[in-house]
């Protein structure tokens, strides 16, 4: 199986979060970044059905410089190869761009039987590009799985959604996202921090995509952000040490906002 | 007045509150028409009318819901192509977004997902939106096409404006790549007799101090007609269902009060409740780092505070 993982340098969470004041993007500069935790299922799915099935990984991010770390964690969890799309003009790109630039990227790679993505970056958090990325590649959208396997050319999954609890079923290929539910990702071992040295990583240009500048980036965003604002601080709450009467004074301050 | 769609979000014909709070914002921006795609629709007509809907498209086709997501946005971009409307509103749940993301696509449109606010001045749509787990308030537009924008529960008072709708039947087939991911079986979220975690105006959430038992939470909850929500770990821990989970894996909830038990108040957990109006906490430990986001706090044992506070709420209520 011919399978590629969409993976995500984001910030890290723990961090503190900004955007650039110069044009209201998130900063990803100046802060400490990672493989988006929520990547690593993504990562993790692929590696078990290759393990089960026989095939190769290749994951591909989109992101500057640093992104390249992404690529050098998840071939440390296992796998084969990596491709890193860097270019200037990205910057600012939203997720309709990059879905396009990820779309093109994808059918560069050739046949694959499984896209596997993350179901939402943990920096924007919008869980739109596995759809985009479907829609545009006319591959059947199969996401949000808490369970898969891979059998006679067909997929399966199990979708919790706000209904409940759904079985969704397509033939291969497809494009997948998963949630944190799926697995547990492993940790890299020595063994496989030391062959991820040896592994290719193909770094393309936008060019090589065959996706013009002017299609991506700030300038091409279909949305603008005018402003950003640190939230207000939420007052100084009140705290109180339970020594028998927290419970009174928490229904009084219930009964005070009208909660009761 | 140009048209602006909402796709209504209903299981069966019950229809969330969310629809009704889409239709109050569609108002503010033209005259909402509500796309109704499956069965159910003689329960779900009252609500729209209701709710100022001038015009319903309906969905009738059994295909329309046999497949994934992609149906409802080949859907969607079909009578928008028709209508030319001002702007498409869905509500901000998973489905929702990706709904509304392979539309942006279609439509060659702007995208704006997690709304909390539709303001809506000579025409012009600003939307805001809360970020990196609450901790930014963004203001954005869109800047090409139909826009396009998904809207979380509780972002505008539901506002009653009586009409009574035109009803168009569509037809729709889906086209090949549409009907590829079936949607084989369907089993339904068992009923708990509380409120929608995403939609209740309370919610009373529990974390690893239940130690896995949650009858106190829940009974506080009920006491307050609230709906109950759970942290990660006391959903790994398997004390509660995923459905229930609070965060940034789990449902963003927007409350006017949520009350925290036993929950530490970790990064991903505030991503999920951190633009609730109300924050409460209950937690043994005055370090837990939930403190810093209260309006108010008990540092106490849950299982002391709870049942004397469910039975003092009781009694007030009478
Ligand atoms: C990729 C990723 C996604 C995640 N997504 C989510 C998510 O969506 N939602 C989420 O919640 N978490 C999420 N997490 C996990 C998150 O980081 C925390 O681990 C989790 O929220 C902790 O849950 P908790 O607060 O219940 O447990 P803990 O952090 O263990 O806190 C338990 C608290 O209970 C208190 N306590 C103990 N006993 C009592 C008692 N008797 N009375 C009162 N207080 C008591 C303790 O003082 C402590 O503060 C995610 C993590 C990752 C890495
Ligand atoms: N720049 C990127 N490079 C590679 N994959 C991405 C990128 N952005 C998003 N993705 C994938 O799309 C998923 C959802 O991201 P998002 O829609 O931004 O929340 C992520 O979990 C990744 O798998």
């Amino acid at each position: 199986m011919n399978i590629v993982v969409c993976v995500k340098h984001v910030p890290d969470a723990q961090g503190d979060r900004t955007f650039r004041e110069s044009d209201n993007t998130t900063d990803r500069a100046n802060v400490d970044g990672l493989l988006s935790e929520l990547d690593e299922y993504a990562v993790e799915t692929a590696l078990q059905l290759v393990e089960a099935d026989g095939g190769e990984v290749t994951v591909v991010t989109m992101g500057p410089d640093q992104a390249s770390d992404a690529i050098k964690k998840a071939l440390q969890m296992g796998a084969d190869k990596g491709v890193h799309i860097c270019d200037d003009a990205l910057h600012g790109s939203d997720a309709v761009a990059t879905s396009l630039v990820l779309a093109k990227a994808i059918e560069k790679l050739g046949p694959v039987d499984l896209v596997v993505t993350g179901m939402a970056s943990t920096d924007g958090t919008m869980g739109v590009v596995p759809a985009m990325l479907a829609e545009r590649l006319g591959l059947p959208q199969v996401t949000f799985a808490s369970e898969i396997s891979v059998a006679d050319g067909a997929v399966t999954i199990r979708r919790d959604g706000d209904a409940g609890s759904q079985t969704i079923r397509s033939g291969l290929p497809a494009l997948v996202s998963v949630t944190d539910q799926i697995n547990e990702p492993r940790y890299p071992s020595f063994k496989g921090i030391m062959a991820a040295k040896k592994k290719p990583v193909e770094s393309w240009t936008l060019a090589d995509v065959g996706v013009g500048p002017d299609e991506v980036g700030l300038g091409a965003a279909w949305t603008t952000v005018s402003s950003f604002a640190a939230r207000p601080p939420r007052g100084a709450g009140t705290i109180v040490s339970d020594d028998g009467t927290g419970a009174d004074q928490l229904v009084a301050f219930l009964s005070e906002r009208k909660f009761v | 007045m140009a048209e602006v769609l909402v796709l209504v979000d209903h299981v069966g014909g019950t229809v969330r509150k969310t629809t009704s709070e889409l239709l109050t914002i569609a108002r503010r921006i033209g005259e909402p028409s509500a796309v109704f795609i499956g069965d159910g629709y003689d329960a779900a007509k009252g609500v729209l009318a209701a709710f100022g809907a001038q015009k319903v498209y309906r969905v009738d086709a059994a295909e329309a819901t046999a497949y994934l997501v992609a149906p409802q946005a080949e859907i969607l971009a079909q009578i928008a192509g028709a209508a030319s409307p001002a702007a498409i509103l869905v509500a901000s749940s998973a489905e929702g977004k990706e709904v509304a993301a392979r539309l942006a696509i279609k439509l060659s449109s702007g995208l704006v997902t997690d709304a909390v606010g539709v303001d809506v001045t000579d025409g012009a749509i600003t939307t805001t939106q809360s970020v990196f787990a609450g901790s930014y308030t963004v203001k954005a537009s869109v800047n090409r096409g139909t826009p396009i924008i998904a809207v979380k529960p509780n972002s505008a008072a539901p506002e009653e404006s009586p009409s009574s709708p035109s009803e168009e039947s569509v037809a729709y087939t889906p086209s090949g790549a549409s009907a590829a991911a079936a949607i084989v079986s369907t089993v339904p979220k068992a009923a708990s007799g509380r409120p929608e975690l995403t939609e209740a105006a309370i919610v009373v959430s529990g974390g690893r101090g239940t130690g896995g038992d949650f009858s106190k939470v829940e009974a506080f909850a009920d006491s307050l007609g609230a709906a109950v929500g759970a942290s990660r770990a006391a959903v790994d821990a398997g004390w509660y269902p995923h459905t229930s989970q609070v965060g940034q894996t789990g449902k963003q909830v927007s409350p006017s009060l949520y009350v925290a038990c036993g929950i530490s108040g970790a990064i991903q957990h505030r991503a999920g409740m951190q633009t609730s109006k109300t924050i409460i906490a209950v937690n043994k430990d005055p370090e837990a780092p939930i403190f810093e986001l209260v309006d108010f706090g008990v540092v106490g044992d849950l299982f002391a505070v709870l049942p004397d506070a469910t039975a003092k709420v009781a009694a007030a209520k009478g």
